[in-house]
């Protein structure tokens, strides 16, 4: 079952697209699940299929195809680092190296305490500020360095 | 601000910004709709439906200014509206492409941050012009605080009676929604970020036909980057010859660079079209740690690389970048050091091409991944001497074997990067190493 929130809040999104073109929410709809739940299920893509009214496998596809949607559980708190070019060039591999010393894990690994997720992302368009970070998808930390990611991960403890 | 173009006439080119769509941005609380109104916000679209401005005579104006579209094709504004079939009965879309994605590129994102109500009042003209009901503003999933933001501003807009039904009590409808991306770069071309607002895979269209005849749901649509609908505004202000002005001849107008990499000051930059290159890497606090310019990447990564010495006497505007073999793109420079390894940046790209390939075209779905497989060989240290004509050559057969521009933009870094350092390539397979100093290792 969704939660009557997220049913809410997945309502709201549906207003902004035609009454006929239900589909169109299903990426706003597949978020609002994950950030609720922390990861997406085949469980609850499917709800998410069935509250659309669409097919099953075309909210799979979704899932399947935009990468800031999770398919397996990524903890408590997943770091995805930039390293494409603006932040390769601003030393993201040395913040990396440091991510997967400190958590003991490499890229697309969860930490034993169950805590942190690593992974490596693409361009999230935020150059100016590189390198950087996201937590959970959508808070953004920018101009890191290895001190001030040390102290933004012990402020998540 | 500057509105004396007289002046700037006699001295079109200054050697400082010129926040246009940024224009609230050294204001406080930018974003706010108080803000907007008193620098004279929504005073356009007040006067073209006071006066019932016919939709000729504003896109005859926008046709003046030179308006080119910033998202990076640069296809003339004017023109691209008056393809909408505008007096056709039935539902029409505009769409804004804030799906930044290109690496290098971050202009949009500080447009929703700090002037917001701009970018929504020029969508507002759009719909009018070209007689669309409703509007979507497609924003890389990323940037989420951005997102968020551009959803309170558009409930100020609504709330102030620039959205909705019978704005400024004219009879005309218009309501604008943001959406969101979720990961993927392919959403930024505009066939593949409409199948995205229908609730599919980012897989780009065939065209013909073109969105203006078959976009939405199948319905004429119109997309253009965050830039070009945030300019409108003040082409009416100030008129499209004021525009014009700004800039040089065949790029009217201002633009905003995003600069990153290695300089002082990285960060987005508005400046009149025609800045000479010296200038804007002056205005970025030039290359850092007192390094020398090795290359640039001047529009992102899908235009091509250019050496220091071609791009030290060049100036930033259409023409001028495409006479040292490149484009203006999205406006994203990359700068980059004499530490740089340009192939271990070249892998990185590859990198990026063969992870955002949507899959649907055989030649770019495997062509990257191959392309990305030898080159990351040759950092290995596995690399053999034929590997670079093997690289041009895959490169070659994406190239134009697409649906969408993606399999071109792969091929342009490998091409580029080889034919200017080529030399760095051939030591790199020969010792198994990079022949630069690394100090980013």
């Amino acid at each position: 079952m969704l939660s009557i929130q997220s049913k809410n809040k997945i309502d709201q999104e549906l207003k902004k697209y035609p009454d006929n073109q239900k589909k169109s929410a299903v990426i706003a709809a597949l978020q609002i699940i994950q950030k609720e739940k922390g990861w997406l299920s085949n469980k609850d893509i499917s709800l998410v299929s069935q509250y659309l009214e669409i097919p099953e496998i075309a909210a799979m596809e979704v899932a399947t195809f935009y990468n800031m949607f999770d398919l397996k559980n990524v903890g408590k708190y997943k770091i995805s680092v930039c390293t494409n070019i603006s932040c390769m060039l601003r030393d993201a591999e040395k913040l990396v190296n440091h991510m997967k010393k400190k958590f003991d894990i490499d890229f697309n690994e969860l930490s034993k305490d169950g805590k942190f997720y690593l992974k490596e992302s693409e361009c999230m368009g935020a150059c100016g500020g590189a390198p950087l970070i996201t937590i959970n998808n959508h808070d953004m930390y920018e101009n890191l360095t290895i001190d001030k990611f040390d102290e933004i991960i012990e402020g998540l403890k | 601000m500057i509105t004396d173009t007289a002046e700037l006439r006699i001295n079109p080119v200054i050697k400082k910004e010129f926040p246009l769509c940024l224009r609230t941005k050294f204001i406080n609380n930018p974003a706010s709709i108080e803000t907007y109104l008193s620098i004279g916000g929504y005073e356009q679209i007040k006067r073209v439906l006071k006066n019932k401005i016919t939709p000729e005579a504003l896109i005859e104006e926008i046709k003046i200014s030179g308006l080119r579209g910033r998202g990076g094709a640069g296809f003339p504004t004017g023109l691209k509206w008056s393809f909408m079939p505008r007096a056709s009965q039935g539902d029409k879309y505009i769409v804004c492409n804030s799906d930044e994605g290109e690496p290098g590129t971050f202009k949009d994102r500080d447009i929703i941050k700090y002037n917001p109500h701009q970018l929504i009042e020029g969508m507002i003209i759009a719909a009018y012009i070209m007689g669309a009901k409703t509007g979507y503003n497609y924003i890389h999933g990323e940037i989420w605080g951005e997102y968020c933001s551009f959803e309170e501003a558009i409930k100020e807009a609504r709330a102030a009676g620039f959205l909705g039904s019978n704005i400024c009590k004219s009879n005309f409808n218009f309501d604008l929604h943001a959406v969101h991306g979720y990961g993927a770069y392919i959403c930024g071309e505009e066939t593949a970020l409409i199948e995205s607002i229908e609730g599919k895979k980012g897989q780009p269209r065939f065209k013909p036909p073109f969105p203006a005849t078959f976009g939405i749901y199948g319905k004429p649509t119109n997309v253009n980057n965050t830039e070009t609908y945030a300019t409108i505004p003040w082409i009416l202000e100030y008129g499209g010859q004021a525009f014009s002005d700004l800039g040089v001849k065949n790029s009217g107008g201002t633009k905003i660079f995003s600069v990153s990499g290695h300089v002082n000051k990285p960060g987005n930059y508005e400046i009149q079209m025609g800045m000479p290159f010296k200038d804007l890497l002056d205005l970025a606090g030039g290359v850092w740690n007192d390094r020398k310019l090795k290359a640039v990447i001047p529009g992102g990564p899908s235009t091509a690389l250019v050496p220091a010495k071609n791009i030290l006497n060049a100036t930033m505007d259409y023409e001028g970048l495409t006479a040292i073999g490149s484009s203006l793109g999205a406006g994203s420079l990359i700068v980059m050091d004499d530490s740089t390894c340009m192939v271990k940046t070249l892998k990185r790209l590859s990198y990026f091409f063969y992870e955002e390939s949507c899959g649907q075209c055989t030649p770019c779905r495997e062509g990257t991944g191959w392309v990305y497989r030898i080159i990351k060989r040759i950092v290995d240290g596995n690399g053999k001497p034929e590997d670079l004509r093997l690289l041009t050559d895959v490169s070659k057969k994406i190239s134009g074997r697409t649906i969408c521009a993606l399999g071109d933009a792969a091929a342009v870094p490998v091409l580029s990067f080889i034919n200017h350092f080529e030399k760095e390539f051939e030591y790199y397979i020969r010792h198994g190493r990079s022949m630069i100093g690394n100090t980013h290792d």
